[in-house]
């Protein structure tokens, strides 16, 4: 047995990862600014929003994926739209494989991220103000730097949640090679065929790596923006 | 509820060149109301430069009313002008945003950035400067407030004191047209504090930006008040300086009954370094207190606690205490319109406010001087005091202590500051 991988094995992981990836990057400024609306904001709906946001950590991942498809899918109101205009597909692509590890990853994300906005003293924010910045000079130089340990943990997780997706990428954009076929994906199609144990779990010890490497960077990450952000850091240079 | 306002004395200010111009609009001027909950907050505050302090009880709505001025609460009605540009009015619509009022405010908590340097912290609202003087300005608010040490490091690494420090030069260095000071000393201890005091006591005359200051400890109020507002109960109780307020009777229980107090305003007549005591003229009077460090001819205010004081119907002659004033009483306290004597009366002692006869006319501060003294029931009754009865007040120097004395008003600093 060989401990290189096969080009099989290098597609699913790339696959993957490249789907993680995105699927981070696009919530990420999503995420910052719900996790702020929620923390700091009291409006009608505000409960509504929280749940909704919290759905897709508790419902079915299948359901998360049939609803994406029922919305997102070429027959889908928002679909065929997205289609008609732009060319736009989503089902059956890794765009859509993008889209399902994003919803399923968001609460996470969300969550992480407002644990740490809450222990932001708002006092300071209104220092900010008084100081003559406004609302947004002021969540940029004040609020964000002060909430990035969780920015980075939610970041993480929600990478690390995304690299696992299998539920809803399965019912939403289908098993295709190359296409949609991530890491969980490809595990799951070699179970299903004989004498595929041996790389299922070759690709099962992959998948578990990759996870431990994305949480200890998290750790460190997240260990050195804390200590950063209390003002107890290595001194910055004048 | 306008409170008369004592018009400015002459002579008062004495090395102030700022006379006060009567006709002149106040600096800060606010009318708010604001629903507190448990009361309804209404006050009416005309300010002019210098310090102005708000002295109350904890839960007065100090707070509330610099947080209102700052823009971080919203008043239910009312408006705020400073320097004659409206910050709020709800007649009108207007209420300007806190980034856009250029009012400074130092919280009790320091409030600085934890992720930023201590040179990143002052400089954070540096660009309302215009950018030819960001320097310059710069390195004398650092100088001034003593930072130079501490410039590389972060707010976590800091004491009390220091923050507090830094609090105040960021506050400066953002330009501000009026700095609200919400109990800058509250949280720092006794030491911390006497630190912190001398450069707040600068701040209006180096600086010359008016200062709104909370706190309810009474000797930072005496020693940095050019104006002192009482706050009680959401409204003010009195307007006016800290000589006049603190010499009534009907205020003591808003100024503190225990701490109650009258404020002598002598002037610095000599030293006695042998004795290490510094020799004061009021009225004519001598006064000795501990040696304080000020040219002779400075205005100090002197606080002098109503339990320090004795009387005595004749001047005594073989006797350690020091000051002796001749006085009249002026004023017997009567509570809730009730008799001294009346049986309903369950406290022992009394509070009688006596004026200090002027030895020679004219010649010295002509403004009324008053002392408070507290007495028993049974002591009033013996020596069958009564208002204009000629009495003896006795102080004992070691009585009035560092934190009695304080400058008298901006005309005091600025000799001070020059001698430095």
């Amino acid at each position: 047995m060989s401990w290189s991988l096969t080009p099989l094995e290098w597609e699913a992981l790339r696959l993957s990862l490249k789907v993680a990836a995105w699927a981070t990057l696009v919530s990420l400024p999503v995420g910052i600014w719900l996790a702020w609306v929620l923390t700091r904001r009291r409006f009608i709906g505000h409960g509504l929003l929280n749940a909704l946001v919290h759905l897709p950590l508790v419902v079915p991942p299948v359901v998360v994926g049939y609803v994406l498809l029922m919305v997102l899918g070429r027959g889908g109101p928002v679909g065929a739209w997205l289609y008609e205009n732009f060319g736009i597909s989503l089902a059956f692509t890794w765009i859509g494989a993008v889209v399902a590890a994003a919803v399923m990853a968001f609460p996470l994300m969300v969550r992480a991220m407002r644990l740490s906005l809450e222990t932001v003293d708002p006092g300071l924010e209104q220092a900010g103000r008084t100081l003559g910045a406004g609302p947004v000079r002021v969540f940029f130089t004040i609020t964000l730097p002060l909430m990035l340990p969780g920015v980075i943990t939610g970041a993480i997780l929600a990478f690390a949640r995304a690299l696992g997706e299998f539920g809803a990428t399965i019912t939403f954009v289908a098993n295709i090679p190359g296409q949609t076929r991530t890491l969980p994906l490809a595990l799951y199609t070699f179970t299903q065929v004989p004498g595929g144990e041996t790389s299922a779990l070759r690709l099962a010890v992959l998948a578990v790596a990759v996870a431990v490497i994305a949480l200890i960077a998290s750790e460190a990450l997240a260990r050195r923006a804390h200590a950063l952000t209390r003002g107890l850091g290595a001194e910055p240079r004048p | 509820m306008t409170q008369n306002t004592p018009p400015p004395h002459p002579g008062f200010h004495t090395g102030s060149h700022q006379d006060p111009d009567p006709a002149a609009k106040p600096l800060l001027s606010l009318d708010l109301r604001r629903d507190m909950g448990a009361f309804t907050l209404k006050v009416k505050i005309d300010a002019g430069p210098g310090i102005t302090t708000l002295f109350g009880r904890s839960g007065a709505g100090k707070s509330t009313i610099v947080a209102m001025l700052a823009g971080l609460l919203t008043p239910d009605s009312g408006h705020i002008r400073v320097h004659g540009k409206t910050l709020f009015d709800s007649a009108s619509g207007i209420d300007i945003a806190p980034e856009h009022r250029h009012i400074g405010y130092v919280f009790q908590d320091a409030r600085l950035f934890p992720h930023l340097s201590v040179a990143a912290n002052l400089r954070y609202g540096m660009n309302r400067q215009v950018a030819a003087k960001r320097a310059d300005s710069y390195a004398r608010v650092v100088e001034l407030l003593g930072l130079e040490h501490m410039l590389a490091r972060r707010p976590g690494r800091l004491s009390g004191g220091e923050k507090q420090r830094v609090a105040i030069a960021r506050a400066l260095l953002s330009n501000p047209r009026i700095l609200l000071m919400d109990e800058p000393l509250a949280s720092l201890d006794a030491a911390r504090k006497s630190d912190v005091l001398p450069y707040i006591e600068r701040l209006a005359t180096d600086f010359d930006v008016p200062v709104v200051y909370v706190s309810h400890a009474i000797e930072e109020v005496v020693r940095l008040s050019d104006t002192l507002v009482l706050i009680a109960d959401g409204r003010v109780a009195a307007q006016g300086t800290v000589e006049d307020l603190m010499a009534r009777l009907d205020l003591a229980p808003l100024t503190g009954r225990y701490e109650a107090g009258a404020v002598l305003t002598p002037t610095v007549a000599g030293h006695q370094t042998d004795h290490h005591l510094t020799r004061l003229s009021l009225l004519g009077h001598d006064m000795y207190v501990p040696a304080l460090d000020m040219a002779p001819g400075t205005p100090v205010r002197l606080r002098v606690r109503a339990r320090d004081v004795s009387l005595a119907l004749t001047r005594p002659t073989d006797t350690s205490i020091l000051n002796i004033l001749a006085c009249r009483v002026h004023e017997i306290e009567t509570r809730n319109g009730e008799h001294n004597n009346s049986a309903l009366d369950k406290t022992s002692h009394v509070e009688v406010a006596l004026r200090v006869t002027a030895k020679n006319d004219g010649t010295a501060n002509t403004h009324p001087q008053t002392v408070l003294a507290r007495i028993t029931r049974k002591s009033l009754h013996d020596l069958k005091l009564a208002r204009q009865t000629p009495v003896y007040a006795l102080i004992k120097a070691v009585a009035i202590d560092r934190h009695s004395l304080g400058g008298l008003g901006r005309g005091a600093k600025r000799t001070n500051s020059l001698k430095k």
